[in-house]
């Protein structure tokens, strides 16, 4: 599974796109939200963990597509689906790969891109913790999503419709951590609760998102 | 070694194919012939075991079945080793180092994948078949865009190596690979046009 | 006989023929009953005025929006089990009704705000929960809409109800953790067997809701009926093209 993992990455780095596009697409929403909202430093402070959130999911949603889209054209999904690896491993495996070139950046870029929208001091720290714990939850359901849509031609769309209401939780409670974090309450809960629904993600959705693929390779 | 009996296999919700019995022993090729649409690549991928049956049995050794076609998995952005190496890891293989002589891919060893021709992609694509390990082979119109040249060094690796270790293959082919093996003609199986037991059957 | 096959396409047709003008002139009857009842032989609320009666339409239609969510799901389970395909029609016949009901309680919500909350619309987290149920119908549908193998679809549909479910509920409990609520307490609860409306309107409500169930049956039979002969088409048309 790890060479499934490693594969991944290389080609990310290879054939572009991975890493640089959504980083960049975060950059722009961040840097266009003021232009819309106004100059009003207090405000952007009010406003900014829900626009780092908001943005960071955004931005993971714009890589979904490729998760299984290549593989399933070149035919390499079909390959895997009669390889010894589980495709709940696939899955697992993919969505770990779409983190670390997604979710683990964007969490990186965020405190800096915080300075932009004049965030809370304390919330710095919370910022990059909440996102280091929900990004992961981004992504794997993201992957459910993408293995939902595989095999349609213009799936992109739909793709963002499937997913984004999937996200609700997950928005809710990274954005409530800072903004708690922010305002100087204790964001203990939030974060715990965003930690409940990543690891709960980690371990039951992948089932769901080999089931999805079974029956997509059919 | 592989076991079919009385397969039914379905496309688009309406069986094809109905009672195709055979039996195929170790270390022997069965080459499945009929026309376009008949049903060779919906069989293929039922006894891949890729969608299911209808009705009937496939029995082989567990986890030694492997499927292909012309959709081989290369992945443009990897050199030729790297593509192989990867489906030996998947499978928990060790890259044999004769396998780039066997499918003439020595010279192209350290190239993209991406910079192959056709035929050159097809060869890496079959190569996989020789590294993953697999005794059980469902191959799609393997020779699809091979010269003739290519098409008798697949031919021999299938002969001498594949089935000389005691492997299977089913082959849908229309070229003459000139190998023995048996010929299974399926126009007599092609399934009545009232044919029920598909997903649509309840509404008929 | 097992009770299964009513499920079997033909006899689903055969027996719901008949049900079918039966549900729905009883539906009207209720529907008729409680909503004249409640718009003209009610009082007027001494704090909400007549606004109060919007609640004739508000709480059946949030009510249904619900059950037609969860009869999605369990119309969903059972076609992923017992593979019937009537099942997995009923499920895709029930997602426009829902939403629908969803969309009226919605709707009704907000006129009923505005007088009483001061505006049409508020982060309530009762509200937010039915904006989320509606966007989660859309994916629903839409997914319903985009694939075209039938029995792909409903295996995709079934699982995406499934896990939309547990992710429903989970945004339910994030809204109520994310806002605090200016929405009344539920009308009628179910556990406590207690109710926070007085009589008077309560029995109308009663009427409208037994209203409100039959028109969601009624509907659900038509459209599975269609569905079923739109299946019916297709497998004629395929077995057409192979002849």
């Amino acid at each position: 599974m790890i060479a499934l993992l490693l594969r991944d990455l290389r080609l990310a780095v290879r054939a572009g796109g991975g890493f640089g596009l959504g980083l960049a697409f975060f950059l722009i929403v961040v840097v266009l939200v003021p232009f819309g909202v106004g100059p009003d430093q207090a405000l952007l402070s009010r406003v900014a963990p829900g626009i780092l959130w908001v943005a960071a999911l955004l931005a993971a949603l714009l890589s979904l597509d490729r998760i299984f889209a290549l593989d399933f054209e070149d035919g390499s999904l079909t390959l895997l689906a009669t390889s010894p690896l589980p495709l709940e491993g696939v899955a697992w495996m993919k969505a770990l790969a779409h983190w670390i070139t997604t979710g683990l950046p964007l969490t990186v870029a965020a405190p800096p891109l915080g300075f932009l929208l004049s965030l809370a001091p304390e919330a710095y720290l919370y910022v990059f913790v909440s996102l280091l714990i929900g990004t992961p939850a981004l992504s794997v359901i993201g992957t459910f999503g993408a293995a939902l849509t595989v095999g349609l031609r213009r799936g992109g769309l739909l793709l963002s419709l499937l997913v984004l209401p999937l996200y609700i939780p997950t928005l809710i409670f990274g954005a409530e951590a800072v903004r708690r974090g922010a305002d100087g309450l204790d964001p203990f809960a939030a974060l715990l609760l965003l930690g409940g629904i990543t690891a709960g993600t980690f371990v039951l959705l992948p089932i769901a998102t080999a089931a999805v693929l079974r029956i997509n390779l059919r | 070694m592989l076991n079919v009996r009385d397969v039914t296999c379905a496309r688009g919700g309406m069986p094809v194919l109905s009672g195709v019995s055979f039996a195929v022993p170790a270390g022997h090729a069965l080459i499945l012939r009929g026309p376009n649409g008949i049903g060779k690549t919906t069989l293929l991928r039922t006894l891949a075991g890729l969608q299911p049956a209808i009705s009937g049995e496939v029995t082989y050794p567990e986890d030694q079945g492997a499927y292909a076609s012309h959709a081989d998995g290369i992945k443009t952005a990897l050199t030729v080793t790297e593509n192989l190496t990867f489906w030996a890891e998947v499978h928990g293989t060790k890259l044999p180092d004769t396998i780039f002589d066997t499918f003439d891919l020595a010279d192209l060893r350290d190239r993209m994948a991406g910079t192959l021709s056709a035929g050159q992609k097809r060869r890496l694509g079959l190569a996989r078949l020789g590294v993953i390990g697999r005794k059980v082979l469902f191959l799609d119109e393997p020779t699809v865009s091979l010269d003739g040249f290519s098409v008798r060094l697949f031919a021999d690796w299938l002969q001498n190596t594949h089935l000389a270790a005691g492997g299977v293959a089913v082959i849908a082919t229309h070229v003459d690979l000139g190998i023995t093996a048996r010929v299974l003609e399926l126009e007599p199986f092609k399934a009545a046009p009232d044919a029920g037991g598909g997903p649509d059957e309840a509404f008929l | 006989m097992s009770m299964w096959e009513y499920a079997n396409p033909k006899r689903f047709m055969d027996w719901t023929k008949p049900v079918l003008p039966w549900s729905f002139g009883l539906a009207g009857a209720c529907l008729s009953v409680g909503l004249i009842w409640g718009f003209f032989f009610t009082g007027d609320d001494f704090r909400q005025g007549s606004t109060v009666k919007i609640i004739y339409l508000h709480v059946p239609a949030a009510m249904m929006a619900i059950n037609a969510w969860i009869m999605m799901l369990v119309a969903s389970l059972i076609w992923f089990v017992r593979r019937h395909h009537v099942s997995a029609l009923a499920a895709r016949a029930a997602a426009p009704i829902g939403i629908t009901m969803t969309l009226i309680a919605l709707v009704t919500g907000a006129l009923w705000g505005k007088p009483m909350w001061g505006s049409y619309w508020e982060f309530d987290p009762r509200l937010t929960s039915f904006l989320i149920l509606f966007l989660f119908y859309l994916g629903y549908i839409a997914l319903w809409e985009a694939i075209e193998d039938p029995d792909t679809a409903a295996d995709l549909t079934a699982i995406l109800s499934i896990v939309g479910s547990v992710f429903a509920v989970l945004s339910r409990y994030a809204v109520r953790f994310w806002g605090q609520g200016l929405h009344q307490d539920t009308s009628v609860p179910v556990a406590t067997g207690g109710r926070t409306v007085d009589d008077t309107y309560f029995y109308p409500l009663l009427f409208c809701f037994a209203g409100f169930i039959l028109l969601f049956i009624a509907l659900v039979l038509m459209r599975t009926r269609t569905e079923v002969r739109l299946r019916r088409i297709r497998a004629l048309e395929a077995r057409a093209r192979r002849a």
